[in-house]
């Protein structure tokens, strides 16, 4: 058992952490989150050039072959600047899918995906759907060699500047059967592809898309054979490697959060002491380092399980327990990291008030605490 | 970063199993099992078979006894012991005063105490608290004052957790009665046999006798039983609670215990099913399976960091909390499963009246509140990590 990272990891973390210093102060983040794009294509490119795009392809596919433990680092130290260029729902989640594909659907879109020129997301959810990734309604018929598609996905994190989504639809079975989904690479320019784009609380950009009659060819399942009907538990896998590398962003997250608490309330003075000298105040702190701690070790435990797990239950549990962590963690981190700043935690124009934001949206992302609970329940039976 | 034991590793987790299987006795895993108190005998005859085996005191230096292992080494070690169903050791002679003994005694303390120590031969308890002085330990006011080449020790030892066994007794006594509070403390070693020593047992809520009051009435001590020098023994005391905290964390222990009250449940029935299987309980059971996944992994980062070099220190303060929080839990969660059986009042080594992991249930709920009172409450580990992490 080795908890230490090898040197390669280390310089990587260095590169990522030297970008978020130089390009992710808090006025330039607030900047870049109200322009319209939302994020910077320069940054995009430089995160190609500097290889973080390629990190958890195999090398065949041109990419770098990295572990779990190499995409926790980038993405701990994004999640240190709430960096809003889409890593995640490009490179994690929907590039964790593509993986699955077939040789000729990886060649298509990966090494634009690498190179940095194709973004893509993840349409999964959907507005009957709640956090179960079975509950598909949106439909995919077979025409001719090819499928049409119809339905309504939501929550589609980095919809708007995506040029690929990923679809989970129902090519045969009904309601909440478990097979008969087939997940999709759909062009996002596809005829009859309509997007609804938001801002999400916490600075990044989704969509709501509606699905009419979209046709696609039969190379675009994601799966090698019996991919058709069997592509939940391609899903269900993405979404637990998501559900790991989240737990990074957490750990970055809760760090800040924690770090810039603490200093808060050495520095805050009232009745004449900094407010730290108080044992309420102490004790709450105390919590929150615990917390920060325990999430920080279920993240690393997660993404070392990933690395070494011989089974998709193996990972399903460790992402189950993780994200139960990170719904508890994040909510005494976060609620705590306000109420210690007291007035100041309630303004926008302080950072704390942003990653307690990212914080309380990781909870919810692929279904909060309650729902892995119960999901752990299942699991263990 | 990974998460497999290394090849070495294993094959010692493996010897280690397979000692345990093999020389654990039966009675003595069912009296654990069951969530019963030891007696005296039991606890020895088990050290003594480690003893044997040279993992008496894995953590002591190999000249007095010790392993040599590393950390990670000693937590696969103490980890199996809990998981197979070993009793924990009694920490005051092996972890406690022992540590002290070879980290500040004279030499001839060394030979005089520590061989027995380690054998088993002796059984120590500890002489800290007072009836005026619990967290504030450093307020204590048994004095020990000297009188030719003896101290004459006059007070009162409380929560001296199974004193009813011992032979000696290691104890915080004033000897400056001028100095300021940590100033003017010693660290001195009592034979219990020794004349104006009296043990007054304390009966504790669940109706067991754990602990006991220790009365020191003119008891005269020799002065070369006084550890390090005089009126250092506050120093002594910091460091072995230290000592105390790592060992706290009783992982193999807790997966064992937690494990049986999910057995149990399954042989519960609520309904048409098992209470396992209602949705409420199994949510609360998977709960703290998953607080338990974070200890454990919480414990090995921070056991690497001390194989790598880093310091345990306040950290071990976090295991502490938690560990003590987790243990609370479990006793919930089994008394919650005896359901009606957790009615009868069943005294230490009393028949059960219904299935007999429900015959501690109650008792041990009860007297598992007492986890995060002792060897520093919860508060005041807060208290260390606010000083010493946070640095406020």
């Amino acid at each position: 058992m080795d908890f230490s990272f090898n040197e390669e990891q280390n310089l990587l973390r260095d590169s990522v952490r030297k970008f978020v210093e130089k390009s992710y102060s808090f006025e330039q983040r607030r900047a870049l989150s109200k322009s319209e794009l939302g994020f910077s294509r320069d940054n995009w490119r430089a995160f190609a050039e500097l290889g973080w795009t390629a990190i958890p392809f195999c090398e065949a596919d041109g990419g770098l072959g990295g572990k779990a433990v190499d995409t926790m680092i980038v993405v701990e130290e994004l999640g240190k600047g709430l960096v809003l260029e889409p890593y995640f729902a490009t490179v994690v989640f929907a590039g964790g899918l593509l993986r699955r594909g077939g040789d000729a659907l990886r060649a298509k879109h990966l090494p634009g995906l690498i190179g940095g020129e194709t973004l893509a997301a993840v349409a999964y959810a959907e507005v009957d759907s709640r956090f179960d990734l079975h509950n598909v309604a949106t439909t995919a018929k077979r025409e001719g060699s090819g499928f049409v598609l119809d339905g309504k996905k939501i929550g589609v994190i980095a919809g708007p500047s995506a040029d690929l989504l990923i679809v989970s639809a129902r090519t045969s079975g009904g309601g909440q059967d478990k097979s008969g989904i087939t997940l999709f690479a759909v062009d996002a320019k596809s005829a009859g592809v309509s997007r609804k784009d938001y801002r999400t609380v916490d600075g990044l950009r989704a969509s709501d898309v509606t699905l009419s009659k979209v046709k696609v060819d039969a190379s675009s399942v994601i799966g090698e054979v019996d991919a058709i009907d069997n592509g939940l538990a391609i899903l269900e896998a993405g979404v637990d490697e998501a559900i790991i590398a989240l737990g990074a962003e957490a750990m970055g997250v809760m760090e800040v959060l924690f770090k810039s608490t603490l200093d808060y309330i050495k520095e805050r003075k009232q009745f004449g002491v900094p407010i730290g000298s108080f044992q309420a105040l102490q004790h709450r702190m105390v919590d929150v380092f615990i917390e920060y701690e325990q999430a920080k070790s279920m993240a690393y435990m997660a993404a070392m399980t990933q690395d070494a797990a011989n089974s998709s239950s193996e990972l399903a549990k460790a992402a189950a327990a993780l994200k139960v962590q990170l719904g508890k963690s994040g909510r005494v981190v976060g609620q705590q990291a306000i109420q210690l700043h007291g007035g100041m935690g309630m303004t926008e124009e302080l950072a704390v008030s942003h990653y307690f934001k990212r914080m309380t949206i990781i909870d919810l992302m692929f279904g909060n605490a309650d729902h892995h609970l119960g999901r752990y329940v299942a699991l263990s039976a | 970063m990974d998460l497999e034991f290394s090849k070495e590793e294993l094959a010692f987790r493996d010897e280690v199993r397979a000692f345990v299987d093999a020389e654990l006795p039966k009675d003595i895993r069912d009296a654990v099992d069951q969530g019963r108190p030891l007696s005296k005998e039991q606890h020895v005859r088990w050290q003594k078979i480690l003893f044997d085996k040279g993992w008496a005191a894995p953590n002591w230096p190999v000249e007095h006894g010790g392993t040599g292992w590393s950390r990670t080494q000693m937590h696969i070690f103490s980890d199996e012991l809990g998981a197979a169903g070993a009793p924990p050791v009694i920490a005051f002679g092996i972890n406690m005063v022992g540590p002290v003994i070879y980290t500040f005694g004279s030499e001839e303390q060394k030979k005089r105490f520590l061989p027995d120590i380690v054998a088993s031969n002796v059984w120590w308890c500890q002489g800290y608290s007072e009836p005026g002085s619990g967290s504030d330990l450093a307020s204590l006011s048994c004095r020990a004052v000297r009188d030719g080449d003896h101290y004459v020790v006059n007070g009162i030892k409380a929560w001296t957790t199974l004193g009813q066994h011992a032979d000696w007794i290691f104890c915080l006594v004033r000897t400056d009665q001028n100095a300021k509070k940590q100033q003017g403390i010693s660290f001195l070693l009592i034979d219990m046999k020794s004349p104006g020593v009296s043990v007054h047992p304390v009966i504790t809520l669940e109706g067991d006798h754990e602990v006991n009051e220790t009365w020191f009435e003119d008891v005269r001590v020799p002065a070369d039983n006084c550890i390090g020098k005089e009126n250092q023994g506050w120093t002594y005391a910091k460091y072995l609670l230290t000592h105390e905290r790592t060992s706290v964390a009783n992982i193999g222990a807790i997966k064992r215990t937690f494990a049986r009250v999910k057995r149990e449940a399954t042989k519960v029935k609520v309904g048409d099913g098992s209470l396992l299987q209602n949705p409420v309980f199994a949510r609360k059971v998977a709960d703290v399976e998953i607080q338990i996944t974070a200890l454990q992994f919480l414990a090995l980062r921070l056991l690497s960091q001390v194989d790598r070099g880093g310091a345990p220190g306040a950290e071990s303060s976090m295991l502490k909390i938690r560990g003590t929080e987790i243990q609370q839990s479990i006793t919930e969660l089994t008394l919650e499963a005896a359901g009606y059986y957790g009615l009868p009042f069943v005294p230490e080594n009393g028949q059960a009246i219904g299935p007999e992991f429900t015959a501690r249930a109650a008792a041990n709920y009860f007297n598992y509140r007492k986890v995060t009172i002792y060897g520093g409450s919860s508060e005041i580990q807060k208290g260390i990590i606010t000083k010493a992490i946070l640095g406020l």
